[in-house]
């Protein structure tokens, strides 16, 4: 089948739905790819890339009227009409937002997956669009304030003076607020943030933040990984931290969507109040914004000096990257969808992630999808612990256990020490001292052996194993007795054992001359701080 | 000075030896130094028994010595030609095949020495017989490990009804059979203690090979360790018959040597040791597999982890017995130095019963010429996976299975693991989506943070570093 990936044709759009590097792995699926001209050229990918990559260049219509159309943005309304019916749309929908959207297509018969509809589950995450370019946008968010914001973001000592390092407050943990938290503790910020979720602490503390908590806002869990709305209690003490934190801080990066939708979290109050010079960066601009001052798409600055950035394209203001992301993230879905890797699409909807992608098809609309009960937060303690309580020993009749245990091994330990030395009394003087000297032996063994490192162990079984051939001087010593038989036996016995001393000696010797010290290590670099998820 | 002080002398310096040699084994530095004190040891001790044979034989000596030769000649040329042609990987294989010709060694001596002298005393009598059963059990023991570890017999653990009273009732008729052989020895019967000394030992080689065949595979390190224990003990029952203290302290130390290095593969697998060597992992019935380990996988490309390497600052490389079979040891070596040379921290970690023998993947990867020092431990890298930007894991797959932690149904729960999935990004190299040696399922090919790269293991990390 042939995938087409027009241009885009929204003002200022710089992103791109496919790039060179995912087209050779579109063809690799086994489809036939149509790039329409100059498709990549805001995003630094040049035409020529991609025709070296395998893909063929055509004008608008032909592409728009593939098998297959991939785009970053909705097709507008003459772009519909160029679609085939039967066609299959990949693209960022917002069918939530735009039902008339959904309407038109399924008029035209057209399949649509909305790459914005992936549900949240563990293995939805190689094509979920909105984590790749939240994650984009929360980098890109920190450098916007970096730049309005008049100072520098890590604090310095110098000859000059003191500059403290800027205060930077993120507002939810989620991809975006992570990716911001990250970014901003990398240039030397000092970064608090919240998140109403108190599961995600651990991941705030995690990239060098400090986790803000509200007294009482604890909210449980959420079922399905996506924050909840808070209740009038919580809310009050929530707005009481803002206010305070917010106060304080040099840059406030907002990222609280729930649910598409955008909750107040900085009112005008609050912004009153702080530093003047002082930077807002809005991430939910797109759903009306957190901050009451916002305006999307704009760059507002209030009465008091706070600069407040609405900006709705911060991904497209990265397009390399965003366009390597989100075409990467069409390739995972196209492999999903192409279980032949044969270049043929097929729909399965039984496929709770393709359900839950497909807002249309056959002139059928499919949207909303049926829920998808999936927690993304840790379910498994209580899973864990349940068993456990059912039908494992409790931690007292383990004790008791191991204590009954020590002592029945005591007990034959002892039986063991007085029928060997009753053994022993009992045998010849010389067969004492033999004794003797084998006990010893066995000690002396037991603490060298415990001695020998881990990587050695087989070198270590080759040598013992050489050694052992010593049994070669019980036998060389038979071969000289008068008896025939016995001879024979020996020298059988002889040339086994030398077998082993020969072998074992040198294969241990070959082993051992292989391990060398290396040259000195690397520079060993500190911990990486920075996990972008 | 008689020749016999003279050497007794060299029997003491020899045992000293051997002592120091396994002493130097215990770090790199000082390994190769072991390895020539031990064979310093032997060719003592070896001369010195050279001439006591001389000049105690009974035939002429000039017979002596030429059979003497010709038992140098045969060993050494056999030695020497199967451990040029043996490779790394094969190494298990080898070792207990040389087990099982102590083993042998001491079946023989012990009827020797049975026939040099068949009046005696009760105490040589139950030395040669335990010297004899002790031999007969390495013997088929090893040579069924052997057959297992080569693939000539499959791995899978021979489960016969009752095996427990099958062993049990071997070992009681061998009580019997000494009862009895000691008994015909006394009353001057040479013929039935003969015959009873032969029935012991058809019952004892029994006994080996059922031993070991009702061990399954991936048990095979605890096996070989314990092998080598046995074979320690029969040249020290050896020792005990002859009246020998060579013998006794160097059988002595092999057997305890071969002991402790059960005992740890043990405690890395987290099971008790009398459990191993009854028989039994994975045959333990009536542990369902754990539910909810079903998910989807994610797959990548040589390409993306080639990118994904380059840009990280520390990556840990797991290797398993799955390398050892992809013999892809030489490319994770060059690919190693490729990362080290752009300044990336490479690491491996080395799960202790990784690999068919204790130590298996050390060897491995010192035979690539993978420096010693990046080659870590279970314990000394587990704390730092959390700071580890990528970790390949090649070929391994129980030692890295999250549900030894957090299942406490799963067959493999309490073992100790590698905390893989505590790196950033885990990359898992295998042929299929198959279980492992347990036949349990992998929770950490479903995790968010790992992907799967199919296909053989050398191919793919020869395209990464092409891609590099």
């Amino acid at each position: 089948m042939q995938i087409g990936v027009p241009r885009e044709s929204r003002d200022g759009e710089r992103l791109v739905a496919a790039t060179p590097a995912t087209v050779q792995r579109l063809t690799a699926l086994g489809y036939d790819v149509l790039v329409e001209h100059g498709a990549g050229d805001q995003a630094a990918m040049p035409t020529r890339a991609y025709v070296e990559s395998g893909a063929r260049v055509a004008g608008r219509e032909e592409v728009w009227a593939s098998d297959v159309v991939t785009c970053v943005n909705a097709p507008s309304p003459p772009e519909l009409d160029l679609l085939r019916p039967g066609a299959v749309l990949v693209s960022q929908l917002a069918p939530a937002m735009h039902p008339e959207l959904v309407e038109a297509l399924a008029a035209r018969h057209v399949t649509a997956l909305a790459l914005d509809a992936v549900p949240r589950i563990s293995r939805a995450q190689a094509l979920d669009v909105l984590s790749a370019q939240s994650n984009v946008a929360g980098y890109r968010s920190v450098i916007e304030a970096a730049e309005e914001f008049g100072g520098m973001f890590t604090g310095q000592v110098t000859a000059a003076g003191t500059t403290p390092p800027a205060t930077v407050f993120v507002i939810g943990a989620g991809v975006a607020g992570l990716a911001a938290i990250g970014t901003a503790s990398s240039l030397g910020a000092k970064v608090r943030a919240f998140d109403v979720r108190p599961e995600v602490g651990e991941q705030i503390e995690s990239l060098g933040a400090t986790f803000v908590q509200a007294e009482g806002s604890a909210q449980e869990v959420s079922s399905d990984g996506y924050a909840r709305e808070l209740t009038a209690d919580q809310e009050a003490a929530t707005r009481a931290m803002y206010a305070a934190e917010s106060a304080g801080a040099d840059v406030v990066v907002t990222t609280a969507l729930v649910r598409g939708t955008a909750p107040t979290t900085i009112t005008a109050e609050m912004v009153a109040a702080m530093k003047p010079g002082s930077v807002i960066v809005d991430l939910a601009a797109p759903g009306g914004g957190n901050c009451e001052l916002t305006v999307p798409g704009e760059r507002v600055v209030s009465d008091n000096g706070v600069i407040v950035l609405g900006y709705t394209d911060l991904p497209g203001r990265m397009p390399q990257h965003t366009s390597q992301l989100l075409g990467t993230n069409v390739v995972n879905l196209l492999t999903l969808m192409t279980p032949g890797k044969d270049g043929q699409l097929v729909v399965d909807l039984d496929d709770v992630v393709v359900r839950g992608m497909t807002v249309c098809r056959e002139g059928e609309v499919l949207w909303p999808p049926p829920p998808v009960q999936v927690s993304a937060a840790p379910s498994a303690p209580p899973a864990a612990e349940e068993p456990e309580a059912a039908a494992g020993p409790t931690p007292e009749e383990l004790a008791e256990q191991r204590r009954l245990r020590s002592r029945r091994r005591t007990v034959l330990a002892g039986l063991g020490a007085v029928v060997g030395g009753l053994a022993i009394a009992a045998s010849p003087p010389d067969a004492v001292g033999h004794f003797t000297v084998f006990a010893l032996a066995v000690v002396v063994g037991f603490y060298v052996i415990s001695a020998v490192t881990h990587a050695l162990h087989t070198p270590l079984m080759a040598q013992t194993n050489a050694i052992s051939g010593i049994i070669l001087v019980g036998a060389l010593l038979q071969i000289g007795v008068d008896d025939w038989l016995v001879t024979g036996l020996a020298v059988v016995a002889a040339a086994v054992a030398s077998i082993n001393v020969f072998g074992g000696f040198l294969v241990a010797n070959r082993m051992i001359r292989m391990f060398r010290k290396g040259a000195p290590t690397p520079h060993v670099t500190a911990p990486t701080g920075e996990v972008a998820r | 000075m008689t020749v016999l002080s003279a050497v007794q002398a060299t029997y003491v310096v020899a045992g000293v030896l051997f002592i120091l040699s396994l002493a130097g084994l215990s770090k790199q530095e000082s390994a190769r130094r072991g390895n020539v004190l031990g064979m310093v040891g032997m060719a003592l001790a070896l001369v010195a028994t050279v001439a006591l044979a001389l000049e105690s034989s009974e035939r002429p000596w000039q017979v002596t010595a030429g059979l003497i030769l010709l038992v140098f000649v045969v060993g050494a040329a056999v030695g020497t030609w199967r451990v040029r042609r043996v490779e790394m990987t094969q190494m298990p294989e080898l070792i207990a095949l040389l087990h099982s010709f102590v083993g042998l060694a001491a079946v023989l001596v012990g009827y020797g020495s049975y026939l040099t002298e068949p009046q005696s005393d009760t105490v040589h009598l139950v030395e040669v017989f335990l010297g004899v059963l002790i031999g007969a059990v390495t013997f088929t023991g090893s040579i069924v490990a052997n057959l297992k570890l080569s693939a000539r017999i499959k791995s899978a653990p021979l489960m016969l009804p009752g095996r427990h009273w099958l062993n049990l009732a071997m070992v009681v008729s061998a009580a019997g059979l000494l009862a009895w052989f000691i008994t015909a020895a006394g009353a001057g019967a040479d013929g039935a203690a003969l015959t009873a000394l032969v029935l012991m030992t058809v019952v004892a080689l029994a006994l080996g090979w059922h031993l070991v065949a009702s061990i399954g595979g991936g048990d095979m390190p605890v096996v070989v360790s314990m092998l080598n224990s046995y074979s320690g003990w029969a040249a020290a029952a050896a020792g005990f018959m002859l009246g020998n203290d060579l013998l006794i302290i160097t059988g002595a130390l092999v057997g305890s040597s071969g002991a402790i290095l059960s005992y740890i593969m043990c405690q890395a697998m987290n099971r008790s040791f009398v459990s191993v060597i009854l028989g039994g992992f994975g045959a333990e019935p009536g542990t369902p597999a754990s539910a909810g380990v079903d998910g989807e996988h994610r797959e990548t490309y040589a390409a993306d982890v080639a990118e994904q390497l380059a840009r990280s600052r520390s990556v840990i490389i797991v290797p398993g017995y799955g390398m050892a079979v992809a013999k892809a040891q030489y490319p994770v070596a060059d690919l190693t130095e490729k990362l080290r040379d752009r300044g990336v921290d490479v690491r491996f970690g080395v799960h202790p019963v990784a690999g068919r023998l204790p130590g298996h993947m050390n060897v491995l990867l010192a035979e690539a010429k993978v420096p010693y020092d990046v080659v870590l431990g279970m314990e000394e890298i587990n704390g730092d996976f959390t700071e580890t930007d990528v970790v390949l894991v090649i070929g391994a797959n129980d030692t890295v299975n999250p549900a030894a932690q957090e299942d406490p149904g799963s067959p493999i729960a309490g073992m100790p693991v590698l905390e893989v999935w505590q790196a950033r990004d885990v990359v898992v190299f295998k042929r299929s989506m198959a279980t492992g040696y347990a036949g349990v399922q992998n929770p950490l090919f479903f995790r968010e943070n790992t992907a799967m790269i199919f296909g053989d293991a050398k191919d793919q990390i020869e395209r990464i570093i092409q891609s590099l």
